[in-house]
């Protein structure tokens, strides 16, 4: 019984990852790089120079919306901290189009507006990766909400079919196809773990008002305000008076803030009704300094500055879910701590892809042994490739159109986020149009061209290029060009260590030679044999090995898998179709772009492309296509014979 | 229904006929059990630990809200684990008329 539970399991495991593994993929990805929205935003918005928080940003921002908007039902002001540099503020105007807000970015210091390109900045990704940007705020969490209950079954199930969780953490063989996705696909997934429940759990208690509002309506029918203000402690707004009254000073609110909250900062303002005699100033503690959410807050009377409700204690369940939400959100990361949050949610990104991949190889393993390639395979693939090499490089796309779109464009940051879709739109199509290791290997190397090219496009289009940031000290852009930099090197090097010549002492035959052993089936006369996918290769050196025990076939003095070209007669031979049907051009890995044609391509399959493309069949070499299974069983025979 | 590749075609050929629909309807109700039947549970769930727990009422209503996540993955779980597919479609109801009947006490009880 308990394998037949394991195996369950496994298959619930299987099944519940794959559905939504390409959302969840994405998720993942634009979710990592909302860790670091504020510095992001920092980046697409090369007018920004550094300033830093100081004591008078507070009375310096009342004053400009004093000026900026004086008749505004509610200000929202968000003071710089470590991370923002500027101050942020919202204003609501009911001329406004759309959501009756408008916007602007001010000088901490002087308070005068700066003049930014109209970018989404970094907030692209984090509203992305809950709203799937074009889905919407209203059906976004929805989908959001399903497809992060399939990743919670996902990781039980993964939880239980594993066996020996711990011996994962040390086990990594490369190489070896299956057995590899399979070992990256562990680590991945055990070594951050906990984090992976975490994130799971909490982003699904992060809708949950939205998505599970049984126990609100069971209790609270009809009554959504009583709740939030009974749960959360928000006190009703004031209505207005009509009758005008000037603002109090902002420092006197200020300094009884402090004594509240001893040695913390401040967060926001939020001032409504200014300038009436029934205004409201509340003031919220910097938010990053505690792990939980739910906002720390004074409200004052905005004419008399006297205080009308205190810091609210929240009650123990509303601060568990304020520490869930607070633990996803991570603001409260202190450089050290957000670092493993991204390394755990690239782990989380790369867990998902490997996950994915390692259905799409045990498939075509199956496949080459019944001779069939189902539809659903084929699928997977191609939005395999899609999504894991496609995002990336629709997320260079995104950063080019901040940089290269022309300034006083109309809807400019709209066309930010179109670009973003149609670029990713264009990876769904390619595949079509290419084989399948070609469209990997175009992918990755345009996506990795771009992100490289990125930080060259600063020396042209901006100030804000290397030199410069590094000589002015401004750590967060000089860090992003660099970790561009840095990335880009580091899947060069994989590239170039995997591309196929003579790292391994092996000089590649030429090509002639090549192109003759492709008559071979599978490459067997190659150092190594030939392979659709990773996966098969256990099986082709399983056979190479058996035959070259056997030696030479009798009388023929050729090597033995030369004899096995030769299918024996009443031999039903079935070929296995593939989904790249056409063979790669003899040239392409030529003379002086060889290196260069290989770039940025996928690790497996840029060792074996060229071998690969010897499996496919071709006009000229009909019988190259054949499956490993033909071959097995062909070796069978030869052996018994 | 435990272990199938999904490339059915290449078990066809052991399989006697019919078979293989018999095991894909079970993984249908199973789906259906897991799915439905979790959802239901779940909200059931919510609402009588909504009324039921000694708390505030909105300190009740968001554990039970919190939980039941968890409720819900189990229920999951449950269904794909259960030997047969009438235990998985027999063990959901169960616990469901249990939380039903607690519900109905509690609400005769509290005004």
């Amino acid at each position: 019984m308990k394998d037949g539970f394991r195996q369950s399991m496994a298959w619930l495991h299987t099944w519940s990852g794959l559905l939504v593994g390409w959302v969840l993929f994405a998720v993942f990805l634009t979710g990592t790089a909302a860790y670091l929205r504020p510095e992001i935003s920092y980046w697409m918005r090369p007018e920004l120079s550094l300033s830093r928080s100081g004591p008078r940003n507070a009375e310096v921002a009342m004053a400009a919306m004093q000026a900026l908007a004086p008749d505004s039902p509610s200000w929202f002001i968000t003071l710089p901290d470590g991370r923002e540099t500027t101050t942020r503020v919202f204003r609501r105007d009911p001329a406004a189009a759309g959501r009756r807000f408008r916007d602007a970015v001010l000088d901490a210091d002087t308070g005068q507006r700066v003049a930014t390109r109209d970018t989404v900045g970094g907030e692209f990704f984090y509203r992305f990766h809950f709203q799937l940007h074009y889905v919407g705020v209203l059906w976004g969490p929805w989908i959001m909400s399903v497809c992060t209950m399939f990743m919670l079954v996902a990781i039980i199930s993964g939880i239980i079919t594993h066996r020996r969780i711990f011996a994962d953490v040390f086990t990594f063989r490369p190489g070896k196809g299956q057995r590899s996705w399979l070992d990256g696909h562990n680590i991945c997934a055990v070594l951050a773990l906990p984090y992976h429940l975490m994130i799971t759990y909490t982003g699904l208690v992060l809708f949950m008002l939205m998505v599970r509002p049984w126990g609100i309506e069971r209790v609270y029918p009809g009554q959504r305000a009583a709740f939030n203000t009974e749960a959360f402690g928000n006190a009703p707004p004031r209505p207005r008076s009509g009758v005008h009254q000037p603002l109090v000073n902002i420092a006197p609110l200020l300094d009884e803030a402090q004594r509240h909250w001893p040695g913390s900062r401040i967060g926001r303002i939020v001032v409504t009704n200014p300038g009436d005699a029934r205004a409201t100033i509340q003031i919220i503690r910097l938010a990053s300094e505690r792990i939980s959410y739910n906002p720390q807050s004074l409200a004052f009377d905005g004419v008399t500055g006297a205080l009308l409700q205190g810091s609210n204690s929240i009650r123990p369940a509303a601060e568990v879910r304020g520490v869930m939400y607070g633990l996803h959100i991570g603001r409260f990361a202190g450089p050290l701590l957000r670092t493993l949050f991204v390394l755990s949610g690239l782990a989380g990104t790369l867990m998902v892809a490997t996950g994915c991949l390692l259905w799409t190889v045990k498939q075509r393993q199956q496949a080459a042994r019944s001779g069939r390639t189902g539809f659903g395979t084929r699928l997977a693939e191609h939005l395999n490739i899609a999504v894991i090499a496609g995002l990336p490089l629709s997320m260079a796309v995104f950063f080019w159109a901040s940089r290269a779109l022309p300034l006083d464009m109309p809807r400019r940051a709209e066309w930010e986020v179109h670009l973003f879709v149609i670029a990713w739109s264009l990876c769904f199509l390619h595949p079509l149009l290419r084989s399948r290791q070609r469209a990997w290997a175009d992918q990755f190397a345009i996506g990795g061209v771009a992100f490289m090219l990125l930080p060259v496009a600063n020396a042209f289009l901006t100030q804000r290029h290397l030199l410069a940031t590094m000589l002015g000290g401004d750590i967060v852009r000089a860090g992003f060009d660099l970790g561009l930099l840095a990335w880009v090197c580091w899947v060069a090097a994989r590239c170039w260590r995997c591309c196929p010549g003579e790292q391994d002492g092996n000089p590649r035959p030429p090509l002639r030679s090549r192109n003759a052993n492709a008559t071979a089936p599978c490459g067997l006369h190659g150092k190594r044999p030939a392979c659709l996918d990773p996966g098969l290769r256990l099986d082709v050196h399983r056979i190479h090995r058996s035959v070259s025990e056997h030696g030479a076939a009798p009388g023929t003095g050729a090597p033995p898998t030369e004899h096995l070209n030769l299918p024996p007669k009443g031999f039903p031979l079935r070929r296995v179709p593939v989904a790249g049907r056409r063979p790669v051009s003899p040239r392409r890995h030529g003379g002086l772009g060889k290196r260069v044609a290989a770039l940025v391509r996928h690790p497996e399959r840029g060792r074996h492309a060229d071998r690969d493309a010897a499996m496919l069949p071709s006009r000229s070499h009909p019988q190259a296509g054949r499956g490993t299974a033909d071959v097995e069983h062909e070796s069978k025979l030869y052996l018994s014979s | 229904m435990p272990g199938i590749p999904a490339n059915f075609g290449a078990l066809r050929i052991w399989c006697r006929p019919g078979a293989l629909a018999r095991r894909r309807a079970g993984i249908l109700m199973r789906l259906l059990a897991g799915i439905g039947g979790g959802y239901t549970l779940a909200a059931l769930f919510t609402m009588t630990l909504s009324i039921g727990l000694p708390l505030p009422r909105s300190e009740a209503v968001l554990t039970a809200t919190m939980a039941s996540f968890a409720i819900y993955a189990a229920a999951i779980v449950w269904a794909f684990a259960a030997p047969g597919v009438l235990r998985a479609w027999a063990g959901l109801p169960a616990v469901a008329v249990a939380l039903a009947l607690a519900l109905a006490l509690l609400q005769g009880r509290s005004p």
